[in-house]
């Protein structure tokens, strides 16, 4: 029931936002729809906690033995919630932001959310597949539509990169599919497949290029900056804050549980391309001038000490994992609205030739210090439970360079703090120059979005028990498939 | 049954009717009512009324797969007909004949889909190519139309040799016509006439599918017919051929899959190879479409490499996907003046209605997912992989599938992201409505495939 409708609601608005005419009730519309999406997800994590509100499961095409079944559980929940807690705010934070056809603009983004829904809740790999390519369409036409002056050319590299991923990833899924016992798509019987060492790294790398391009890692990034710099703000918010957790997800749920024995083999290799791209990424965004493209390398790197953590493959990892995707997601979120905020007033996103925004601006500059601390993860920010869960797990995974890998993410904090705090000294310290002498604090509605990214980085800070008593034996199974193959398999 | 005689009387019928009424518009509904009579026929027959019970002493079965096809194609040329057929009386004075000739061809194509014989089948290719030559040369004033006639008479005459010729080997190394005959030769070594043969009717009906590297014919063809006519030939026509070419292989030289399975598989590369690279480099989305119909006939081509109950259901799906997102591409492009990309430039602002059903079409022909583009070309790959072997065939062709992304989105990218201002067009409501009906036809038939594929097994 709540996972249908999760993905129903964003789908029926966004269809009937296409025939709206009226802009105010256009953003209106699409604000509700946010939000009553954003009730049911709260709903299903507390009040509904029945296994049968959590899935639903009905034919779909029998004879290839897909079904459409989708199921709310402890992986997809966060990430849910996340998608639902980001498009309200994101809806509130660029109310005041023009856009052409906005009835077009606002279907598409409520089209991409049930499609990422979609992906989250997904337990049948070919509906999966749907949902996963379904997430994309409206992006790329958001991207091409609305976006900067280069819009189309940046876009369309982004989506074909995309898209020989998700090709080659349907290949591994129909090999998986198969080799199943009873021809199914089914989560269930993806699950106990058996497949031989040699088959296992093949299917391994058709189905973790799709993921590794989408989050993205280290040398499959390079659609991912310009993607960010040209495509407008809000669908920015959305492509990093919720979308790029889709690749980390689909490592977790279609992945490893599937092809542990090359999860565990490839690890090493994986994690080193990550964290190269962390200390690669974060040694750009020190160099950059300009806030999106910063923001974007920012997100890099934080992206690839997530794919670091999910491959140390232990319970502190994954779970740190879980949290900090959250997290992640509302940080992000956070630092874009920022990002579009001085955009908007100044017309420019250029570092140089901002400065002295504090004093104008007090509101703006406090909320955006407790953004850019939580960026990088102080203690009593939300995201320092995650990261240091997630340290905790590259420290004490099984590889034998565990050492060095935990040094290089290390370094990719440092520099992380040097980039944030950098650009928090020349946008916001300093003196005003004619540009920003006239600047005016921000409004009520972007006050509201900020405040609550705030309220929600305090108090995850502060007691994040309340999420982990949500991902508690979440990864156990996954944990399990691992456990086997310590004893078993010797991994060389 | 009831399909083969009724079309061929339909088509004289319609014929002479172009002497008797006077007026353009009566002879185009009597087509139209000619071809939904025809559709109903097949449906009834489908559902076991057969109007006409002739002995073929074996020579045709009118099984699921044919009469499901026949349905298919009629369904087809009905949507097109009702698209295009006043494009269809531009082209020249004698459209009556126009007309007659369709319903020659959707003839031919009743006599391929069943046939269980040879004979028949060269029968059908037959009246299948004669009236399509006619077509491709009806635009009589225009030189590039005659060449692309004559070009097609030619190769098509010496490829229609090759199969006669293929048929005779056959002859002499078995004994029979009977497609069953054939297949059930389990001789230890098949003879060197009955390879010869085989290869020959091999070359010929990939010629006439356009697989690579007989295809040289088809972009000049393609883009010389009035556009109205590659409509048909590149959609229905093409789907026709295929079928015939699956059912052949399919019974009469199932049992030596082993010895031509890897020659399939490497006329499948070159085909997906050729057309899609070569559809990135055009200009005009006429030709684009023409290399596009290569690229497409590449995934088809895999149903007859694995040859599985996958690949014939898929096939079917295939069939309908193509056809009717290309139909409805060509219907707006007919409408343009201009062919090239940039004649597209703006025309989302100018026409919304037609660009978001064109983006369907392509987004169907790219295989994007909730169309039935993505769940065809999904059987295809399910069904080459069934087979457990050769899989870096289907890397290449999703590989290939992703080229495609780049010619097919240009023309979306042109009709929503580019400024331009083209001379308006005119369409009347009732084209936006089939339309509709077709890109609706395309997302349902991509969520549900089983709407279309309970009737294989009905």
């Amino acid at each position: 029931m709540v996972p249908v409708l999760l993905i129903l609601i964003p789908l029926m608005a966004g269809l009937a936002t296409f025939f709206f005419k009226n802009e105010k009730a256009v953003r209106s519309w699409a604000l509700f729809s946010a939000i009553i999406t954003l009730v049911i997800s709260v709903l299903g994590l507390t009040l509904l906690k029945e296994e049968k509100y959590l899935q639903h499961s009905c034919e779909w095409i029998q004879t290839i033995g897909s079904r459409f079944s989708v199921k709310l559980d402890g992986m997809g929940q966060l990430l849910c919630l996340l998608n639902a807690v980001a498009y309200p705010l994101v809806i509130l934070a660029t109310w005041n932001s023009p856009y052409k056809k906005s009835n077009n603009f606002f279907a598409l983004m409520l089209l991409a959310q049930a499609g990422i829904m979609g992906v989250f809740l997904a337990t049948d790999a070919l509906l999966f597949y749907f949902f996963w390519e379904l997430a994309l369409i409206p992006m790329y036409f958001l991207c091409s539509q609305w976006g900067g002056e280069r819009r189309i050319a940046v876009t369309f590299k982004f989506f074909i990169y995309t898209f020989i991923g998700s090709l080659l990833m349907l290949v591994g899924l129909l090999y998986i599919y198969s080799k199943t016992a009873d021809h199914s798509f089914s989560i269930e019987s993806f699950y106990s497949v058996v497949l031989s060492n040699k088959e296992q790294s093949f299917v391994f790398w058709l189905i973790f290029v799709a993921f590794a391009i989408k989050m993205p890692i280290f040398p499959l990034h390079t659609w991912q900056p310009d993607t960010y710099e040209q495509a407008p703000t809000a669908t920015t918010m959305i492509l990093s804050g919720v979308m790029v957790k889709m690749g980390v997800f689909g490592l977790l749920r279609w992945l490893f549980p599937v092809l542990p024995f090359a999860s565990f083999q490839w690890g090493d290799f994986i994690t080193s391309a990550a964290l190269i791209g962390v200390i690669y990424a974060s040694l750009i965004a020190i160099q950059q001038n300009d806030l999106k493209r910063l923001v974007a390398y920012s997100s890099i790197a934080h992206i690839g000490l997530m794919c670091a953590a999910a491959f140390s493959q232990n319970e502190s990892g994954l779970q740190g994992l879980i949290l900090q995707m959250f997290n992640h997601g509302i940080n992000i979120i956070g630092l874009w609205i920022v990002v579009e905020l001085i955009e908007r007033q100044f017309g420019t996103r250029k570092i140089s030739e901002l400065g002295g925004l504090a004093q104008k601006a007090p509101a703006l500059a406090i909320l955006l210090v407790i953004v850019a601390l939580a960026n990088i993860a102080l203690p009593l920010t939300n995201a320092f439970p995650g990261e240091f869960l997630m340290f905790n797990g590259i420290f004490s995974s099984l590889t034998k360079y565990y050492l060095w890998f935990t040094l290089m993410a290390g370094m990719g904090i440092i520099l992380g703090a040097v980039y944030t705090l950098n650009m928090i000294r020349r946008v916001f310290y300093g003196n005003t120059n004619e540009l920003t002498v006239a600047t005016q604090d921000i409004k009520w509605n972007e006050k509201l979005a900020l405040g609550i990214i705030v309220i929600i980085i305090f108090w995850l800070g502060v007691y994040p028990q309340c999420m982990l008593n949500e991902i508690t034996g979440v990864t156990e199974p996954l944990l399990k498939k691992f456990e086997i193959l310590r004893y078993t398999a010797v991994p060389k | 049954m009831n399909a083969l005689l009724l079309s061929a009387i339909l088509g004289v019928v319609i014929m002479f009717s172009g002497i008797l009424l006077k007026s353009k518009a009566a002879v185009r509904n009597l087509a139209i009512g000619g071809i939904a009579l025809l559709l109903l026929a097949n449906i009834l027959e489908m559902c076991g009324t057969v109007f006409f019970r002739i002995d073929t002493k074996g020579m045709m079965a009118f099984d699921n797969f044919s009469l499901l096809f026949n349905s298919i194609a009629f369904v087809s040329t009905l949507l097109y007909l009702l698209l295009s057929a006043r494009d269809m009386e531009k082209v020249g004075v004698n459209y009556a004949e126009y007309f007659a000739l369709i319903f020659f061809i959707l003839c031919g194509i009743t006599l391929t889909s069943s046939f269980r014989s040879l004979l028949i089948l060269f029968l059908g290719i037959e009246i299948i190519s004669i009236p399509l030559y006619i077509l491709t040369g009806s635009d009589k004033r225009n030189l590039k139309s005659n060449e692309a006639s004559l070009k097609y008479f030619l190769l098509g005459s010496f490829s229609t040799g090759l199969m006669l010729m293929g048929i005779a080997l056959i002859y002499g190394a078995i004994g029979s016509f009977n497609t069953s005959v054939i297949g059930a030769f389990t001789g230890t070594k098949p003879s060197a006439l009955l390879i010869a043969g085989m290869l020959l009717l091999l070359f010929s009906m990939a010629f006439k599918a356009s697989v690579a590297p007989f295809h040289f014919w088809t972009p000049d063809v393609y883009d010389g017919a009035p556009t109205v006519f590659t409509s048909f030939m590149a959609t229905i026509v093409k789907a026709a051929v295929f079928i015939a070419f699956i059912r052949l292989f399919d019974e009469s030289f199932g049992f030596q899959q082993k010895q031509w399975q890897l020659f399939i598989a490497i006329l499948t590369v070159a085909t997906l190879f050729i057309g899609n690279i070569t559809a990135v480099f055009q200009q005009s989305v006429k030709r684009m479409l023409a290399y596009s119909s290569i690229a497409q006939a590449g995934f088809m081509m895999l149903s007859l490499y694995a040859m599985n109950t996958d690949a014939k259901e898929g096939l079917l799906l295939y069939t309908v996907a193509y056809s009717f997102a290309t139909i409805g591409i060509f219907a707006v492009l007919i409408k343009m003046k201009d062919y090239t990309f940039d004649g597209f430039n703006g025309f989302a602002k100018q026409q919304p209605l037609l660009a978001a059903t064109t983006t369907i079409f392509l987004l169907s022909l790219a295989g994007i997912p909730l169309t039935a583009g993505f769940l065809s070309k999904f059987y295809m790959l399910k069904a080459a992989m069934a087979t457990g072997k050769n899989l870096w065939l289907v890397i290449f062709a999703v590989l290939m599938a992703a080229v495609s992304i780049y010619y097919y989105f240009r023309v979306i990218q042109a009709m929503y992201f580019k400024e331009g201002d083209n001379q308006p067009i005119e369409v009347t409501p009732a084209f936006k409505w089939i339309l509709v009906v077709l890109a609706a036809a395309v997302i349902l038939l991509g969520i549900f495939p089983n709407l279309l594929l309970s009737w294989y097994y009905f």
